[in-house]
């Protein structure tokens, strides 16, 4: 028998076969962005090329790029952010809504591509009208009572969380440290080894780690993340709501309620976030229509229960 | 070549290369404080037993994201990717180690760089960061089992397999 297959036929198959692995690869992969060894300050003489080499050698010991900051180091960072927000917004104290927002958000969490953090994921209500919501580094997670005030039930408010947990799982604040300052910490360490570091050197690293903590939090607080790492973390929001079996459609029509909402002009995720529209768009939705499947009766009464007052 | 082949031959060979096996490390190590081991691939799966930081574990296996790992003890388990590094932890490192590392890419020297003690110098710089409440929020820690209670409690259905 003569088996003869048809070109199309063939073709189809594998644009099908290879649309599929896309899909259901992970939300994203990390790549570097810095390199030490131009950073390393050979060509203004702070390092003799011999020393940048040893230095360079050394330095895969400890870290070079933003992606080779140990859990550790970024759990660190991400407390020292968490805590600086903190320092500006109040918490809010109401242990049943906290203890809600961490059921919903740290089983989300689980369902990431990064489950597993230096210290977990922790999330807490901010005291604030203003509709926002922060990822620290590591895992630690701030949303407004504004925010919270816009989800009508549970899946919006797991839309929210998923978006923040794709930061943290995406390294985004860390991202948006600038390239020196990480360079000449971890240049010191490298140099310096294992040996206790100086008092200098010490001060000198504490100034990139407040440096670092700087950016992170200029970040969350005013610039915001380019609108492709906005996307991206919308869509890793997809999957990780669909893994856990909340509706995804819940991120749209948050994303909706935000629009009708927020000005752009104003503070929060007006300044620090692209149009919600443009938002919806990205998500292949439309802004108009967006399905509301109904919520169980259960969820939407522990719902009301924890954020009804909030 | 026809577009329509070169498109069909570039296609094979991505998934292919996608999906080449290249098998995991024999020995990992923990770089989480407290690794979870589950008795399945799948955050839904029932934790059997919790690693420390810088604990080295056998991978006798490989699916997706999740390593299956020989525990101390005899049994096994499974660990997601995020919660393991090839490096070796070091817990107290010496200059030996330095000596052995520096060009191997084999270390990860905990408590170095960024840790407790470059806090505490920021701390006494930043007065009006607020540590107290990042403690506490450190306090709220969902265990695996309230995670699968609350999920039946609000109908709310995982996907089989669930995350990678």
């Amino acid at each position: 028998m003569k088996l003869r297959l048809d070109g199309r036929i063939v073709y189809r198959g594998v644009l099908v076969l290879f649309v599929s692995v896309f899909l259901l690869s992970g939300c994203r992969t990390m790549e570097p962005v810095l390199d030490v060894g131009a950073a390393l300050g050979v060509s203004t003489g702070v390092v003799t090329s011999g020393q940048a080499e040893s230095i360079r050698r050394s330095a895969v010991a400890v870290g070079k790029t933003f992606e080779d900051i140990t859990p550790e180091q970024e759990y660190y960072m991400g407390r020292a952010v968490a805590a600086t927000i903190l320092g500006r917004y109040r918490p809010y104290p109401d242990e049943e809504a906290n203890r809600y927002v961490n059921l919903v958000g740290q089983t989300l969490a689980q369902a990431s591509d990064r489950p597993e953090t230096f210290g977990g994921y922790h999330f807490l209500i901010l005291d604030a009208d203003e509709i926002n919501a922060f990822a620290a580094p590591g895992g630690f997670i701030l949303v407004t009572r504004g925010m919270l005030r816009l989800c009508q039930n549970e899946d919006q408010v797991a839309a929210v969380l998923a978006h923040e947990i794709a930061h943290i799982q995406g390294r985004d604040g860390l991202r948006s440290i600038r390239s020196g300052r990480l360079t000449s910490a971890l240049t010191i360490l490298a140099a310096e080894g294992m040996k206790n570091l100086g008092s200098g050197e010490l001060a000198q690293v504490t100034e990139a780690f407040e440096g670092s903590v700087s950016d992170i939090t200029a970040t969350l607080l005013n610039n915001g993340y380019s609108r492709d790492l906005e996307r991206e973390a919308d869509r890793c929001a997809l999957m990780f709501l669909g893994r856990v079996g909340y509706d995804p459609g819940a991120l749209t029509t948050v994303l909706k309620q935000m629009e009708s909402r927020t000005q752009k002009s104003g503070s929060g995720f007006g300044r620090t976030h692209p149009d919600p529209i443009e938002r919806i768009m990205d998500l292949g939705g439309k802004p108009a229509g967006v399905s509301r499947p109904a919520v169980p009766a259960a969820r939407q009464a522990r719902f009301q229960q924890a954020l009804g007052n909030v | 070549m026809k577009p329509i082949r070169a498109v069909s031959v570039f296609c094979i060979v991505f998934l292919l290369a996608s999906t080449a096996w290249s098998g995991p490390p024999a020995a990992m190590s923990v770089q989480v404080q407290t690794g979870q081991v589950r008795s399945e691939p799948s955050f839904l799966g029932a934790v059997l037993a919790s690693l420390a930081y810088g604990d080295r574990i056998d991978v006798i296996g490989q699916q997706g994201d999740w390593m299956e790992v020989a525990v101390p003890g005899g049994s096994r388990g499974w660990m997601h990717r995020s919660a393991l590094t090839k490096k070796k932890v070091v817990l107290n490192a010496g200059w030996q180690d330095v000596g052995t590392g520096a060009s191997s890419d084999e270390l990860a020297l905990a408590g170095k760089g960024f840790n407790a003690e470059t806090e505490g110098l920021f701390r006494e710089r930043h007065r009006q960061a607020d540590f107290l409440w990042v403690d506490r929020m450190e306090r709220f820690v969902v265990y695996p089992e309230e995670m699968l209670a609350f999920l039946k409690e609000g109908g709310v259905k995982p996907l089989k397999g669930g995350a990678r």
